[in-house]
């Protein structure tokens, strides 16, 4: 009882699903790669209703990585696995971005999360 | 300003811009406030870039200067609202294109020049050079009877105005009147332009929190190369035309588009001339005059 109402605390009022900041479900995982300036993959599928996990890492320098409709964001420090969960509500395309200014070609640093039904 | 007032204003300048009176400082007094004025805000010149985005990218802000040079009505004070160069990942470069810019931007014939780093000047050094050449990163100034505020969204590359920012702000806030004429410069928008694009400051809700109890405030900003009118309840953000290349009108496309191509026609790039006075009267000025 009392967890369930942490993670309604947690939970955000998001466009594109819920977060899970409990490692509760983590579902299938995804590695994405960043470096300068792109994701890689830069497409991922997932399913509404089934979690999925990113798996970042960084082969060169801090980048970020941003999904404005899911209401998150995290850091991706080299060397290190920064794993995010997600739960999609609904389907469609949402954009992941990285948001840490990393030069001449930042802006075009980003890539999409494609959730069927 | 009136109509005639503004047309005559117009008139004055010598040019054919685009005037845009924003409704603000709605609850100021009637009275007109002693020595009424104007200054220039030049934006995102991006120092450095060459590209199809701009053929001409080396003469655009000569050519701007000369225009602003030339106004009738000379402007109290110019401010560059970030973006003075491209960025580099060599802080040679960085540097040299600083200082060429600082050069450059020695021709105008307005003594009181300021400027605010942008993303690209500041980001990957956290403002190190940018301070170097140009002095603080954030800063207030008071100019007949206006407060300015100019806040630095760029230096931490998060986007961050970062907590101690946001109390220093705060701090300098306390010390206005509710009725204060305000003014904040800022390079990226304060408020969620489009955040699937980035166009936004993380914590800029916390700043507009800060501004919302003054009711004269208006904010004038770049980064988003294009001019653009929003209202967060009754403060009005005014984003201004780059010196370089247009970017995309913003959209609710995941991914924001690459810069258009470059078309003189529709007249993407400029500057404006902000008039201060019961209301604030926006004028479009193109990069050379027609
Ligand atoms: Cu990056």
């Amino acid at each position: 009882m009392k967890r369930r109402v942490f993670i309604a605390l947690l939970v955000g009022s998001v466009a594109g699903g819920t977060v899970r900041l409990l490692a509760a479900e983590t579902g299938r995982e995804v590695s994405v790669a960043a470096s300068k300036f792109e994701f890689t993959p830069d497409t991922v599928k997932a399913k509404v209703g089934a979690p999925l996990t990113f798996v970042l890492t960084s082969l060169d320098r801090i980048h970020g990585f941003k999904m404005p409709e899911f209401g998150l964001r995290t850091d991706i420090i080299p060397d290190k696995e920064t794993r995010l969960t997600i739960t999609p509500t609904k389907p469609g395309s949402f954009a992941f971005f990285c948001d840490v200014f990393c030069g001449d070609g930042h802006e075009e640093m980003a890539g999409t999360l494609v959730v069927e039904a | 300003m009136h109509h005639s007032e503004r047309r005559q204003f117009l008139k004055l300048a010598g040019l054919a811009g685009v005037t845009f009176t924003a409704g603000l400082f709605p609850e100021r007094r009637a009275e007109a406030q002693a020595g009424d004025f104007h200054f220039v805000q030049m934006s995102d010149t991006h120092w450095g870039f060459k590209g199809p985005p701009n053929p001409d990218a080396e003469h655009t802000l000569e050519k701007a200067i000369v225009t602003v040079n030339g106004l009738a009505n000379k402007p109290d004070f110019i401010i560059f609202t970030g973006d003075l160069t491209h960025t580099t990942e060599d802080a040679k470069i960085r540097r040299e294109r600083m200082k060429r810019f600082k050069e450059i931007v020695s021709g105008l014939n307005v003594k009181d020049v300021r400027f605010i780093p942008g993303e690209h000047d500041a980001s990957l050094d956290k403002g190190e050079a940018f301070k170097e050449f140009f002095g603080a990163t954030h800063y207030t100034f008071d100019h007949k009877g206006v407060h300015f505020i100019t806040l630095d969204n760029v230096s931490d590359p998060g986007a961050k105005l970062g907590d101690e920012q946001l109390a220093w702000l705060a701090a300098d806030l306390k010390q206005r009147k509710p009725d204060d004429r305000i003014v904040v410069f800022t390079h990226r928008p304060l408020f969620d332009l489009v955040p699937n694009w980035d166009w936004a400051t993380a914590d800029g809700a916390k700043a507009i929190d800060l501004l919302m109890p003054y009711q004269n405030i208006v904010v004038f900003y770049g980064h988003i190369h294009q001019e653009h009118h929003h209202m967060t309840g009754h403060i009005a953000h005014h984003a201004a035309k780059s010196l370089i290349f247009p970017q995309a009108t913003p959209g609710d496309a995941p991914k924001r588009p690459p810069p258009p191509p470059f078309d003189a026609s529709l007249k993407p790039l400029g500057t404006r001339d902000v008039a201060m006075g019961k209301a604030v009267t926006i004028t479009e000025l193109p990069v050379t005059k027609a």
